[in-house]
């Protein structure tokens, strides 16, 4: 297992650049997860660590050494494709093995590590079917095997959960980062869901139009978005936005944006709010509004706790006064970057 | 851990392998196939050329350079006009006559009914077989003596035997034997094509256009025939292509009579150019195709392009 | 809905229809069947009912062929021919179709079509060039001269048709396999190849029949008996001086267009598909 680290690595595609300038830094043992929708370039760079294309400028380290110019086979990184990419012609036990193969590793030491590596992920009674037998839990967790077996530098991880149902996709979460944690590999993941990067990660990349916009863990993101793109990407539904007077923008979490009266003294900046709309989840109330004297291009939302769903208190059509805390402001200067002091 | 790395560390001289480059490798897949082609059919064709701007026969091989003059030639013989006309009415006689028979088979076989696969397979016999073989039977059926056509026909009461046809004797009657060889050889080809085609336009554009309130010729004229246009173009440029440059019917049939009546392209180039021995007014002759090959891979070309928007 | 009237003719005239598709195309194979097995006294009395046997059948005219004849000679010819032939296109067209499918550039299109319209080069085109070009390597009136020839026919279609096969194949399965420590030739190896057996089959079938199908090349540039393949054998070396054999020519044809025939019925959607080129995808 090793350290990844790029250094502004650029890759264009007909002069247009799929990344653009990413700088990373993947501790060994590391769980990292890239963020971003879709079209952010996250397999274009996933792909250039494993060697499948060669970035146009930038340098690529693995466990130190510069990888640039050396060819996928000899980098030691494993990948688990968005559709597993498993061998059809091969029975699941060939499929584990053939990484060990490739490096001539002999036969009797093959059988081990297929073997270990399928009790690990509990496919040990599959090993002599065909992919197309396998249901697609079955297929992720030997395409987990089969990156597993060999003890990769790296692993990479493309989307690994887009073609499961949504039940499978939690638990096969759940087992996923337990045996990360339990093997300690270095992990880079992918995804466009920010469900799962929160779940997963130790640490999140935030990235779009192929730049880094924050690295951090999920509090961190969550809690200190960098810039107005991480505020309102990550977060269900995402960061209240306004626009201040004097310059600059105002954000606030729905969850932290409450009635006045639910708010404990000490440091709080009060609104007032007109209900338009709301939606009861159940757990939750939404509302959605606006808010005198602010601009904001989406309607303001604000999360109400169970406690004021049976009240029914918060009327459509009125104006309730509303407050944040001061500690849950952050503040965004005009480019949209976050101001730190304030 | 660092008997993992280890990989890492060492290789980049000895995995610096030039085949791991993708263009190298694919360059070098594709080469056979390039030179193989460049050798035995761009070479060839080059010299073609230029044998037909020389004064080349097998009996005096020079290399000397005449221009144009074999083509003056030729075009002052009215035997080749000759040859040059009845081309165009083969080929275009015979995909006429094989569209229309595919358009009306293919509109058969499109109908579930019990048995289709095996007619299919016996419609597809005529493009399967080789054509030379087919040609020789079709020579048995068109037969001055015994032929089987003028069997039935005397059988049936249409002719008396002093009436019946000698099919291959009379010069219009040849030509249309293998206009009529060749539409039954090329028709098959033609279902397939359609059926390929009719199949592949998709069933709800065809329901949408149903319930849009198109009828039966509607949907065919306006919704189907549209959209196998491309599939269809593809199969007719083939059929022209192997039509007007075709040798083996003719030759096998007719041997260009009587008179040089089915005397076309192909079998006139072969007779100059290698039964003669005049391979510089043989290649002039071929030469001839070219053009018609050239408008056709232009088509192709553009149609293809076109395809990709 | 139609009157059951209407319904019966409709259907009596649609089968007409097909019985008139089925007798035009099937009719000249039944005449070689029938001819290759008459006895020829019943074969050239006019008086008698051409369509099936007056007389008993017999194996007479099969007998003469492989006896009296080259007739075996020419099968070995061409199974030698179509399998040499199969042997050169599948090491050049395989690699070929893999490299033009897994070209990103345009200019791999391009080179695909290229190739392609290659294969629209008519042998009368190139005949007399070709002649010069085998005598050169002495191998005029040699079998020889049609393997060296056919691949240029072959070659071209089959790099088309195989193309299209790997174009269909999932590029992820060989990028998994690059990974997981593969050259990139390996991966070509051990995953395109084993992945389009199918495909190959199909290349390996059609290049047999379009070799066996060849006339125009053989007849220019073979003129041995004992060097013919079974098509030119069998329509020009049946024939002595004016007198067609016509029972052993339609043996001959018939068991050379058998084995054809069947297998453009298996392969012939694959054909369809290779020459469309997926033109209406
Ligand atoms: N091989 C390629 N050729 C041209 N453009 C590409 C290629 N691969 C990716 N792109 C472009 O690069 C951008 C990033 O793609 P990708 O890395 O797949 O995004 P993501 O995985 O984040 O959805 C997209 O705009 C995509 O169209
Ligand atoms: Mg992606």
């Amino acid at each position: 297992m090793a350290a990844v680290l790029t250094r502004d690595i650029v890759k264009k595609f007909n002069e247009v650049a799929a990344v653009d300038g990413i700088s990373l830094r993947v501790p060994d043992g590391e769980f990292m997860v890239l963020l971003g929708p879709s079209g952010c370039g996250k397999t274009t760079f996933l792909r250039i660590i494993c060697g499948l294309e060669q970035q146009t400028s930038g340098d690529l380290l693995i466990g130190g050494n510069i990888v640039n110019e050396i060819p996928p086979r000899a980098r030691g990184v494993a990948m688990m494709f968005q559709s597993y990419g498993l061998y059809p012609h091969y029975t699941v036990r060939n499929n584990i093995a053939f990484p060990l193969r490739t490096q001539r590793v002999p036969r009797e030491e093959i059988a081990k590590k297929v073997e270990w590596a399928s009790q690990l992920l509990g496919i040990d009674h599959l090993l002599d079917r065909r992919p197309r037998q396998l249901s697609g839990g079955e297929r992720q967790r030997v395409a987990l095997a089969r990156a597993l077996v060999r003890e990769p530098t790296a692993l990479l991880l493309d989307e690994p959960l887009s073609n499961l149902d949504a039940k499978l996709r939690t638990s096969a979460r759940q087992e996923i980062r337990n045996f990360q944690q339990r093997v300690g590999l270095t992990t880079i993941y992918v995804t466009h869901d920010q469900v799962e990067a929160m779940g997963m990660g130790d640490r999140i990349a935030v990235i779009d139009h192929g730049r880094v916009r924050q690295v951090g863990t999920p509090p961190e993101i969550y809690e200190n978005p960098a810039d107005l793109f991480v505020a309102t990407f990550v977060g269900a539904p995402p960061m209240n936005i306004v626009s201040r007077n004097g310059g600059g923008y105002l954000g606030f979490r729905p969850e932290n944006f409450l009635p006045r009266d639910m708010i404990e003294d000490g440091g709080a900046t009060e609104f007032s709010f007109r209900v338009d709309r709301s939606e009861y989840l159940g757990s939750e109330r939404i509302v959605y509004g606006v808010m005198e004297g602010f601009d904001s291009k989406q309607p303001i939302t604000a999360k109400l706790p169970p406690a004021h769903v049976a009240e029914d208190s918060i009327r459509p059509g009125e104006w309730h006064p509303f407050a944040v805390k001061n500690s849950a402001l952050r503040h965004f200067d005009t480019s949209g970057n976050r101001t730190t002091s304030h | 851990m660092s008997a993992i790395a280890e990989p890492v560390v060492k290789p980049t001289s000895r995995f610096h392998f030039i085949f791991d480059r993708r263009a190298v490798l694919e360059t070098v897949l594709i080469a056979p196939a390039i030179i193989y082609v460049l050798l035995l059919v761009g070479l060839p064709l080059l010299l073609a050329i230029y044998y037909s701007l020389s004064a080349y026969t097998i009996y005096d091989p020079t290399w000397k350079f005449v221009g144009l003059a074999n083509f003056k030639q030729i075009l002052q013989n009215p035997t080749f006009l000759d040859t040059l006309r009845n081309t165009f009415v083969f080929t275009f006689g015979s995909q006429l006559l094989g569209l229309v028979l595919g358009k009306f088979g293919a509109f058969l076989l499109l109908q579930p009914f019990p048995g289709r696969k095996i007619v299919r397979a016996l419609i597809i016999l005529p493009f399967a077989v080789p054509v030379a073989l087919a040609t020789i039977a079709w020579q048995w059926m068109f037969d001055s003596l015994y032929s089987v056509i003028n069997w039935t026909m005397i059988a049936a009461g249409i002719l008396t035997r002093e009436e019946a046809p000698n099919w291959l004797g009379n010069p219009y009657l040849a030509m249309l034997c293998i206009i009529i060889i060749n539409a039954w050889r090329f028709f098959p080809f033609a279902i397939v094509i359609f059926l390929a085609g009719i199949t592949a336009v998709p069933q709800d554009v065809i329901d949408a256009a149903t319930v849009d309130g198109a009828g039966f010729w509607r949907r065919n004229y306006q919704i189907i025939l549209p959209m196998i246009l491309p599939i269809m173009a593809i199969g007719l440029i083939f059929g022209i292509v192997f039509t007007f440059t075709d040798l083996s019917i003719v030759f096998l049939l007719t041997m260009g009579g009587p008179g040089g009546a089915t005397s076309v392209l192909g079998f006139a180039g072969f007779q100059t150019g290698i039964v003669s021995g005049d391979v510089a007014h043989g290649a002039a002759i071929s030469l001839f195709m070219l053009p018609v090959l050239l408008v056709v891979v232009i088509f192709m070309l553009r149609f293809i392009r076109r395809r990709e928007i | 809905m139609p009157r059951p009237a209407a319904r019966a003719l409709r259907e009596t005239g649609f089968y007409f229809g097909v019985a008139f598709f089925v007798i035009l195309a099937a009719f000249p194979f039944y005449w070689m069947v029938i001819t290759a097995f008459k006895q020829n006294s019943d074969l050239y009395d006019v008086t008698n009912i051409p369509f099936w046997f007056n007389e008993p059948p017999t194996l007479e005219h099969i007998k003469y062929l492989f006896e009296e004849t080259l007739f075996a000679r020419w099968l070995l010819n061409s199974l030698i021919i179509g399998l040499c032939v199969t042997a050169i296109t599948l090491v050049t067209a395989v690699p070929a179709g893999y490299s033009l499918a897994r070209m990103t550039s345009r200019k791999g299109e391009a080179l695909g079509i290229t190739i392609f319209l290659t294969y629209l080069v008519p042998p009368t085109l190139l005949f007399l060039p070709l002649s010069r070009i085998i005598a050169e390597l002495g191998l005029q009136n040699s079998m020889w001269a049609l393997v060296l020839v056919y691949p240029t026919f072959t070659i071209p279609f089959c790099s088309w048709l195989l193309m299209g096969f790997f174009k269909a194949l999932p590029i992820e399965i060989e990028e998994a396999a690059i990974v997981d420590g593969c050259s990139l030739f390996g991966a070509f190896i051990k995953m395109a190849i084993p992945l389009s057996i199918p495909a190959i089959l199909t290349v390996v079938i059609f290049t047999f029949t379009l070799t066996l199908q060849e006339f125009v090349y053989a007849l220019t540039f073979v003129s041995s008996s004992d060097q013919k393949p079974i098509t030119l054998g069998v329509t020009t070396d049946l024939i002595r001086g004016d007198v067609f054999f016509w029972g052993e020519i339609m043996a001959g044809a018939l068991i050379a267009a058998i084995p054809v025939a069947i297998a453009y019925n298996l392969f012939l959607d694959r054909f369809i598909a290779g020459i469309t080129g997926g033109a209406v995808k």
